[in-house]
């Protein structure tokens, strides 16, 4: 069977453009989050976002671009460059029909989208929407579609294309799409991960009309805590990351740089809640064990687990009962971490970014904490790395996610030459 | 390798509500379009809309899931649960993790989310729904499927615009290949709202002209642009082996082949990407245009997109090298249902040997040098090419094949 | 600033729950529910979460977060609703 190996990264993060800026802070284990400064946050509930300091121009976006795309895709498309530089791969000597792109977002365009629709409605008055103040670029923002053709094209790709889209999971399933078809052979080379700039009043408005983000706005930069006791729910964040994939035997002719092969991937769903998730964690654990199968891996050999950890109550009981099941005893003697401290969870990108913060901590054998995590939840008794990132060479990463629309899905990086079982 | 086959149809389209009255109304040249009744439009450019008939959601939907679903995810439930019916597959007697579910989608559930933006920015933020979370995202139907129906094998949401619900089923054919006994997949959309339908005329490719039997007419030296509709199918695509172990009451066809590609950067001078698309799917079935009996076209209706895909296939099949044809006329473009929706129509066609009209169209301008079925046209059919573009770039083809 | 002097009746809180929520099959709502469990009605969180911002509005009144997880029956959410009766900011 065809393997894919991960060559190249590219990131937009809160807390830096760029995989140097990114790495820094995950390992430092400094947040990110702050007091929403994109608008007003007074009228809501929740006040605090991990938000990106993103100037286009200074990351790279000519004029033009600037103005076409919508946040999200600026994103996506400075990642795509960082990551093409990084994977030294030089597309202009490859088929493009061959080279694919895939694309997870979550909410697509919607900060474009509402700026727009306040305008076109004259801030909510008319129902009828004007027309004639609609912009150009409005149906490329309507379409979500467009940020996986603006990928596609700035990296020179002409093969399959497509956003993925499975809410929370879509960092996870975007890749684990891009996977299969390197692996079915329709690809050889995919641009893949996810972008998201969720940050809007509409949002803010969703999450508190359910109690999804915290309320701890007194203290913007400690508000997400997972796994802790006094955790009160997730705070929003934005960002991308994108990743180059390519068929493992000509990466390494090639002498690619190999951060990680990816070596299996699951999805499953709960059929359960559109939001809900039930305590133990059954589909999740058919998901991580589907995808250790695949990677011909035991759950003992897991070296560290990237949770979701989005900081909710019932989400990090949910997947600590999903490794407890799926890991066994060896669960509480395994690092698991959520980096989602740090950044905020950017809905649809987050699982590229964990995907990308694993393949980092492969190559740099450190392993990201978790932030704010002083009182353990006495209900969660695994080893969440607290605080203070650890030093640890690992082989064998599992990353999972959690998605509204039951979506639960998992990912195992590895080193190539592992053993299998 | 293992074949996946399509047991089950569900479609909800303009001109027809229901696999049977759809098909009834296609193979008679009975149009669906007509203008837009959803909301007040005339004050836009655009008027005219393919809406579904006759649909009382309250009929088909559990009173709990009323406050939290759009008109399209409601539409999406409602092929979805005819899909199984028609199959007649009790998916408790398939595997826990056998049957996912995988989904089309173009701008979400419009409607609902214009409804919550509105109670946002007119009266504030506790008018926003506890709902608007996931009701109006691109991730719902695929969701409320899944729950609705207990199914909780792999699934996902695939978005390429016009062109997601070849891609869905194409992605449907990856998990039976991966050993999933069956996969609902297909896409059904609907945006008829003025928040739907400002975004379509900002693209410039929304057809101005009144008259609904004029206003949509692909490949015709009239053409204006594209009406768009709602609707769309839902296809229950089932690996070989389980639709015979279990004696399906239906084998549509074979998913044979499938492909996609994006069209290169404007300004490359490289060429758009459908014919490619058409070619690695017809390489994926193990078939050469020859074998090819009839083609469903994008069919776009605008004039240069028009141009492109006729040449396409000149290249492809030589000049009227092969009936094609584009019942979409009779429905106008479903975003993200309208590929499905060609790809059921294009398994009864197969079913019946019969090749559904171009409505409303009496023959393509001279230019195009494509043979374009604009009445019922009977013929032994073995295998379809469906062919879909999306927005931005996306082309997809898929090819059906009877398997009996 | 709005308060409404007006008290919640198991009359309001089933009508609110039919128009924001729906009606589980096989469910009466206008029978003797009034200790019966909101899961068993067949209202889960999200239902909760919608009725109490109806009457949030439509009665001017605050309800703290935590009556979605306490309050597990329409008698337990009338109660905590009538008795708080905190005007909303």
């Amino acid at each position: 069977m065809r393997r894919v190996a991960i060559t190249g990264l590219g990131v937009v993060a809160p807390g830096g453009v760029g995989v140097k800026e990114y790495w820094e802070l995950l390992t430092a284990g400094r947040t990110a989050t702050r007091r929403i400064s994109f608008y007003d946050p007074s009228p809501f509930r929740s006040q605090v976002a991990a938000e990106v300091d993103f100037d286009p121009f200074a990351a790279g976006l000519s004029q033009q671009e600037t103005r076409r795309l919508d946040r999200a895709a600026q994103f996506a498309v400075v990642s795509t460059r960082e990551a093409l530089a990084d994977s030294g791969l030089e597309i202009s000597a490859l088929d493009p029909g061959r080279i694919g792109t895939a694309v997870g977002s979550a909410v697509g365009c919607t900060t474009s989208l509402e700026r727009e629709y306040a305008v076109v409605s004259d801030g909510g008055r008319k129902w009828n929407v004007d027309h004639e103040y609609a912009v150009p670029e409005l149906y490329r923002h309507f379409v979500p579609s467009s940020l996986a053709a603006e990928v596609g094209m700035a990296a020179g790709a002409e093969g399959p294309a497509a956003v993925v889209s499975t809410g929370c999971t879509s960092g996870l399933d975007s890749l684990g799409h891009a996977v299969e078809l390197i692996r079915e052979g329709t690809a050889d080379v995919m641009i893949a991960g996810a972008t998201e700039a969720p940050i809007s009043p509409i949002t803010s408005a969703c999450f508190d009309a359910i109690l999804a983000t915290t309320p701890r706005n007194d203290t913007p930069e400690s508000a997400c805590r997972p796994f802790d006791k006094t955790r009160s729910g997730l705070v929003l964040g934005e960002g991308a990351a994108i990743l180059v994939l390519e068929e493992l035997e000509s990466a390494k002719r090639r002498g690619a740089h190999i951060y990680a092969e990816i070596s299996g991937f699951a999805s499953r769903c709960n059929a359960y809640h559109m939001t809900g998730l039930k305590p133990e964690g059954l589909e999740m654990a058919e998901a991580i064990d589907a995808a250790l199968a695949e990677s011909q891996l035991a759950p003992e050999s897991v070296d560290y687990v990237n949770a979701h950890g989005s900081g909710t109550k019932m989400n990090d009981r949910h997947e600590t009962g999903a490794f407890k099941r799926s890991l066994g005893e060896h669960a509480y003697r395994t690092p698991v971490s959520s980096i989602k401290s740090m950044i905020g969870h950017s809905l649809g990108a987050i699982g590229s970014l964990e995907i990308a913060a694993c393949a980092l901590a492969m190559k740099h054998g450190v392993l990201p904490p978790t932030a704010n995590l002083h009182e353990p939840d006495p209900e969660l008794d695994l080893d969440y790395i607290p605080l203070v990132a650890r030093e640890q060479q690992t082989d064998v990463v599992l990353s999972v996610g959690s998605g509204f629309g039951g979506f639960q899905s998992a990912m195992v990086l590895a080193r190539p030459d592992r053993r299998t079982v | 390798m293992t074949a996946a086959v399509v047991t089950g149809l569900g479609i909800t389209a303009p001109n027809g509500l229901g696999t049977e009255e759809f098909w009834k109304a296609t193979l008679a040249g009975e149009s669906g379009l007509g203008p837009v009744t959803r909301f007040d439009a005339a004050q836009y450019p655009s008027r005219i809309a393919g809406e579904v008939p006759g649909y009382v959601a309250e009929d088909h939907i559990p009173s709990r899931l009323m406050p939290q679903t759009d008109h399209m995810t409601r539409l999406a439930l409602t092929a979805a649960d005819w899909a199984l019916k028609d199959a007649g597959i009790d998916t408790e007697e398939l595997p826990e993790y056998g049957i996912g579910v995988v989904t089309a989608a173009s701008g979400g559930a419009v409607e609902f989310g214009q409804r919550e933006l509105q109670n946002l920015w007119s009266k504030g933020k506790e008018y926003v729904s506890a709902y608007q979370s996931f009701a109006w995202f691109y991730a719902v139907n695929t969701g409320q499927i899944s729950i609705r129906h207990k199914l909780r094998g792999p699934s996902g949401v695939l978005l390429t615009e016009q062109a997601g619900g070849i891609d869905a089923i194409g992605h449907a054919r990856r998990h039976i290949r991966k050993g999933f006994p069956a996969v609902i997949a297909g896409g059904v959309d609907a945006a008829i709202c003025p928040w739907g339908w400002v975004p379509q005329i900002a693209s410039g490719l929304m057809s101005t002209v009144d008259d609904p039997t004029r206003a949509y007419l692909p490949f015709a030296a009239e053409a204006s642009g594209y009406v768009p509709g709602e609707g769309g199918a839902i296809l229950l695509v089932e690996e070989a082996g389980s639709a015979g172990a279990r004696s399906a009451a239906h084998v549509y066809g074979e998913i044979a082949g499938y492909a996609a590609t994006l069209d290169p950067a404007p300004g490359t001078g490289r060429p758009p990407g459908l014919r490619r698309a058409a070619e690695n799917a017809l390489a994926d079935a193990g078939i050469t245009p020859g074998d090819v009996d009839v083609v469903f076209a994008d069919a776009s209706g605008v004039p240069d997109l028009d141009r492109a895909e006729a040449q396409a296939l000149t290249e492809l099949f030589g000049p009227a090298g092969v009936p094609v044809t584009a019942p979409k006329t009779m429905t106008g473009r479903l975003l993200a249902g309208g590929a499905a929706l060609d790809a059921a129509t294009a398994l009864l066609a197969l079913r019946d040997g019969v090749i559904p009209p171009t409505a409303h169209v009496t023959a393509p301008a001279p230019e195009h040098t494509i043979d374009l079925v604009t009445e019922a046209r009977e013929a032994d059919l073995r295998t379809a090419l469906v062919l879909a573009r999306g927005h931005g770039g996306f082309n997809a083809a898929l090819v059906v094949r009877r398997t009996a | 600033m709005t308060t409404s002097t007006a008290t919640v009746t198991l009359a309001d809180l089933t009508r609110m729950l039919r128009e924001s929520a729906g009606e589980e099959e096989g469910i009466d709502l206008d029978g003797d529910v009034i200790d019966t469990p909101f899961i068993d009605l067949g209202y889960d969180s999200l239902a909760l979460l919608q009725v109490i911002g109806e009457i949030q509005r439509d009665y001017g009144i605050s309800i703290p977060d935590d009556a979605v997880v306490d309050a597990e029956t329409p008698g337990a959410l009338l109660a905590l609703i009538n008795s708080g009766r905190t005007p909303a900011a």
